[in-house]
This record gives structure tokens, sequence and C-alpha cells, in this order.
């Protein structure tokens, strides 16, 4: 069983998100390992504990994202790859989803995990294109997965509850993050992690070119603000305001 | 005219809210053909018709509705073999944008997602899409064609224009090759007492709720209110309460009457799914959270003493 999982550095979720007075995004910013790719290694490394095999990482980014990588390999994954060229920088979903494709393909998996979104983007779009660039089936918002020889059983997270969905392998799973719960790395994990491969791929290696971008941006404008109202403490004439509010909103 | 194609969202007969909502806009853009699939098309094509779909293209087959994606990605690229539009419109929710992904790669085309609107400029498509966490909007300008557009629910009022649609039966047949992700039982477990996207009122749980122990308290509020309950993806991931209950980008967008958050900071993630609300109410320990800048009242302090004096004080004032 080889397992792929694909992985991001994402400005850090618990930082709030830095502008410059020109409003360009500050490049200062913490930068973790996606809070939901954490669960998608962990649950790639439980499957592999059960079935045995290997999880390989896969990740787009700069030099820096190696240390997403580091931090996966130290919880335990077998090897990495790192995708990163300048060329790539500024890669929409597409371009994105066809360089990992790329590098995918090359591993031959039985199974690649997805989170269902990045924490950064949050639009969920490199994991469909990636399912059809690699002419995979796709099992998408599991929040439980189980392996049968050749199959693949998933529950898929819905509005209402959940529904059970199976396919063939090789096949692409994305996970929501309520999947597994990451372990810590622990210290014989990440010293153990120093001597493992992180591979590093060149756009040059992967066999695509790079057309007219997608799409470009136009200008950006303010958002249509809504107006701060007042900010009170709750002291003893606060419920008495909200209710003033509710009663002015006719709920009340 | 431009030739528009807005992809109908069915879930298990029933046509979605969302794709009346594309329909609103897309007749203002150019001459609309609607892609119906799965079970129930028929039935939704009379009503795409009435909100101003002048062809709509269906298939009944049951694979539609028990295959994850590729059946319908199928369906659209084969008609796309046989007549390119110039602008491909889905609903940017779990289950169309699955759909519009696949296709994106097999086309090479890309797509723009999480628009709030999109408009014709001359002969381009540009879409408007939160940037910068929200604080800005970027006017995206797609170069390649067909152009696809996913745009977040309720961006845009469904109405209805008049007229019916001309049918016209997909010639298609589903290959085995595409029949893999295969849906075998379907699981309720949510039955929501008001449904959050069409409540006049919702309270809204984040981490500021210390744990889901104490989202009862936000059930009792919701009671008294004749409200219903949501939550931040935080809480969500958490696995406090279910993914149904998620209001954000990627959860449920929501734009009742009053909003009430409480003990949510007020990400992008979150506020692009309820900032149309009409009135915000913030309840936050931290009066410097982003929320508070958006909200109509915002109260400083801890929720978990505000939200039940907020519930007494209502059910005393009932009697």
């Amino acid at each position: 069983m080889k397992i792929v999982v694909t992985v991001k550095q994402v400005p850090d979720p618990n930082s709030s998100l830095g502008l410059e007075a020109d409003y360009s995004l500050a490049r200062e910013k913490e930068v973790v390992l996606d809070p939901g790719d954490e669960c998608g290694i962990e649950e790639g490394l439980r499957l592999k504990e059960a079935h045995g095999g290997e999880v390989v990482l896969v990740s787009m980014g700069p030099e820096r994202a190696r240390d997403a990588i580091r931090k996966g390999l130290s919880m335990g994954a077998d090897r990495g790859i790192l995708i990163s060229d300048a060329q790539l920088a500024g890669a929409d979903a597409l371009l994105t989803a066809q360089a990992l494709a790329a590098a995918i393909q090359a591993e031959a998996p039985d199974l690649v995990i997805c989170g269902t979104e990045s924490f950064d983007g949050s639009t969920g779009m490199v994991p469909p294109m990636l399912a059809e660039l690699l002419g995979l089936p796709q099992l998408t918002f599991a929040k439980k997965i189980e392996l049968d020889g050749s199959a693949v059983k998933v529950h898929r997270q819905t509005a209402d509850g959940y529904q059970v969905v199976e396919a063939p392998t090789p096949a692409l799973v994305t996970v929501t993050a309520g999947i597994a719960e990451p372990r810590y790395a622990s210290l014989k994990g990440i010293m153990a992690a120093r001597s493992k491969e992180i591979r590093q791929v060149g756009f040059g290696d992967l066999g695509i070119e790079r057309g007219e971008a997608v799409e470009t941006i136009e200008g950006v404008a303010d958002a249509e603000a809504r107006k701060a109202g007042a900010v009170i403490e709750f002291d003893g004439t606060a419920v008495d305001r909200i209710l003033q509010v509710l009663a002015e909103a006719k709920v009340v | 005219m431009a030739k528009i194609w807005v992809y109908a969202e069915l879930h298990q007969g029933k046509l979605q809210p969302t794709s009346l909502e594309l329909m609103a806009r897309a007749r203002e853009l150019g001459d609309v053909e609607a892609i119906a699939l799965g079970a129930g098309a028929r039935a939704a094509a009379a009503t795409l018709g009435k909100h101003g779909a002048k062809v709509v293209h269906l298939n009944e087959d049951q694979a539609f509705d028990d295959f994850i994606a590729e059946p319908a990605t199928d369906a659209l690229a084969w008609l796309y073999q046989r007549g390119a539009p110039d602008l491909i419109l889905f609903g940017f929710t779990p289950d169309s944008r699955e759909v519009a992904g696949r296709l994106a790669a097999r086309l090479g085309v890309g797509l723009i997602a999480n628009a709030g609107d999109v408009a014709a400029t001359d002969g381009a498509f540009i879409a408007q899409v939160p940037y910068f966490g929200g604080a800005k909007v970027a006017s995206m300008r797609a170069n390649r064609k067909p152009v696809i557009v996913l745009v977040r629910p309720k961006s845009f009022e469904a109405s209805e224009a008049g007229g019916s649609a001309d049918i016209k039966e997909l010639a298609l047949a589903i290959g085995d090759s595409s029949k893999r992700a295969r849906i075998t039982e379907r699981v309720v477990e949510a039955s929501e007492k008001v449904k959050l996207e069409d409540a006049k009122v919702v309270i809204s749980g984040g981490r500021g709720m210390g744990g889901p122990a104490n989202f009862p308290l936000l059930e009792d509020l919701a009671d008294a209110l004749g409200g219903a309950v949501g939550a931040s993806r935080a809480v969500v991931d958490a696995g406090w309460v279910p993914y149904s209950m998620q209001v954000g980008q990627t959860g449920k967008s929501v734009r009742p009457g009053v909003y009430i958050a409480v003990g949510i900071s007020g990400a992008m993630q979150h506020t692009v799914g309820m900032k149309a609300s009409k009135v915000i109410i913030a309840i936050n320990k931290d009066a410097e959270a982003p929320i508070m800048k958006m909200a109509d009242l915002g109260v400083v302090g801890d929720a978990l003493k505000i939200v039940p004096a907020l519930t007494a004080a209502l059910k005393a004032r009932k009697g």
C-alpha cells in the first residue's frame, strides 16, 4: 500500500492576517504545515500501520516548504517530494494540480490523501482537479476511511449526515479535519526525520507547460465594509441594549 | 449574445436554490442553457425555464445520483464538444465544486472559485472574489474560454422571468469507467428544527464558547428567538458540532435578519458566509476581534454569562 499525502505550508491560522500599509501581504508571517494536512498525514500513517506500506508526502511551494514536509516526516511519514521552482511562483489551482499530478503519477500510489481545502485559500479546488488529471475516482469529505484489499470505503460528510461511498483503488480521498487527531512528533521521530529523504523536483522535471495565466487580477478595491456599530461592555444595561437591537430588527 | 451554461444542482431529485440564484444573473449576461442531471431533472427543467433558461439539457440516468462527480463531468464535456459556451456557472457548493474542478482540469481552462458576482465587460467575464482576508475584493479576469466561475450561494436573488425552456435530451450513455465512486448508503443524522439557511435569526458559536458542552446555551437562545444555531469552522473542525452547522466560505451562507456571533473572532472564512445579514450582533471577550468592526452592536464580555442572561430576559419578556 503506497499512500501519497499532499501537504501545503500556510500562514499560521493562529496569527491574524497581516497587511502592510500598501495592502500587500506581510511576508514575514509565521508559516506552518496546514492543520488540515496534519490530519491527512495522521490518517495516512494509521492506514499504513494497519495495512503496511509507505507514506510519501508531496508538496509544492518555496524552499521553506521543506519545513512543512519535515514536520510530517517527524510524525512518521517515510519520505517527501518538494516541487519548488521560481517558474511555479504564483501558480493558480490548475497549474498546482498539474504539477502535483506529474510528481504523484511517477509514484503510482494506491491512495492519494488531500485535505478537503487549505486553511489559506479554502476553495478546495485542487483535489478534484488532481483526481481528474490522475484519472482517479474522488471520495471527498471523508470523516472515516476503510481499506479492504483493492477497495476503499469512506463516510462522506454531508449537510445532514453522511454518505457511505465506495470505490476501487487507486483512488483520491479528501479528508475533513475531524478524521483523526494528529499525533505529536516524538523526539525520536524528529531525530529520524533529519535523515529521511526530501527529493526536490524542478519545473523542468515535471514535463508540463506553463501557459497563459488562467486568470489575471484586473484591480483590487475595498470590500463593501459594514460600518462598525457601538461596542459596549457587558454591564447592567447590555442585555437591554441587545433587546433593543432585536426589537428594531423586528425579531422580538 | 454570449452563450451561458448554468449547472443545475439536484439532490435526490430536488433542484437546489443556488441554481435559481445563478439563473437570475446568467440571463442578464446572455442566452442561458441549463444542464440538469439525474432524478428530477425533467421536473426541474420547467422551473429552470420559468427562471430564464431557453434550453435545458437533461438526462435522468441513475448514474448521476449514484456516483460522485465523474458522470456529471462526462456529460458536461460531451455537451461541450457539441457547442462550447462562453461561460459556465456553478454554485460554490461541495457537490458542484467537485464537478467544476474535474471539468476545468479536463478542458484545461482553470476556473474562478468563491466569486460573489460575475459581469461581462468588453466581451470578457470579470468575477468579484474576496481578497486579503475579505478586506478587499479582487476583480478577476478569466483568460481562457470557456470561463468557469463558481459563485457563492445567496449572492443573487432568485426570481422568475416567465418563459419556458426547450428540453433537449442528452443522448449519452455513462460508461462503466466513470462509475467508480459509488454512494451506497445515505445516513441522515441531523434533523434541524429551523433550517439554518432560512432562519430569521442565526446564533453561531465559535471557540469562545469554551467547549461543546456549552452549545446548549445557544440552543436555548435560538429557541427563545425562533432561530437556528450555526458554528464557525474552528469548532466544526474540532469536532464540537457537526459540519451541517458550519457557516462560512465552505459551509453555509446565510443572510438572516439578525446574526448573533458568539465567541467568533471573525476570520474571512466565516464572515463571507454571514456578512450579508441585516443586523449583526457580536459577543466576544476581545474588543479588538475583527467581528467587532463589522457588528452593529458588539458586547465585550464572557459569552457564557451573556447568552444565558439574554435568554432569561427574552423569556421574562414573553411572560
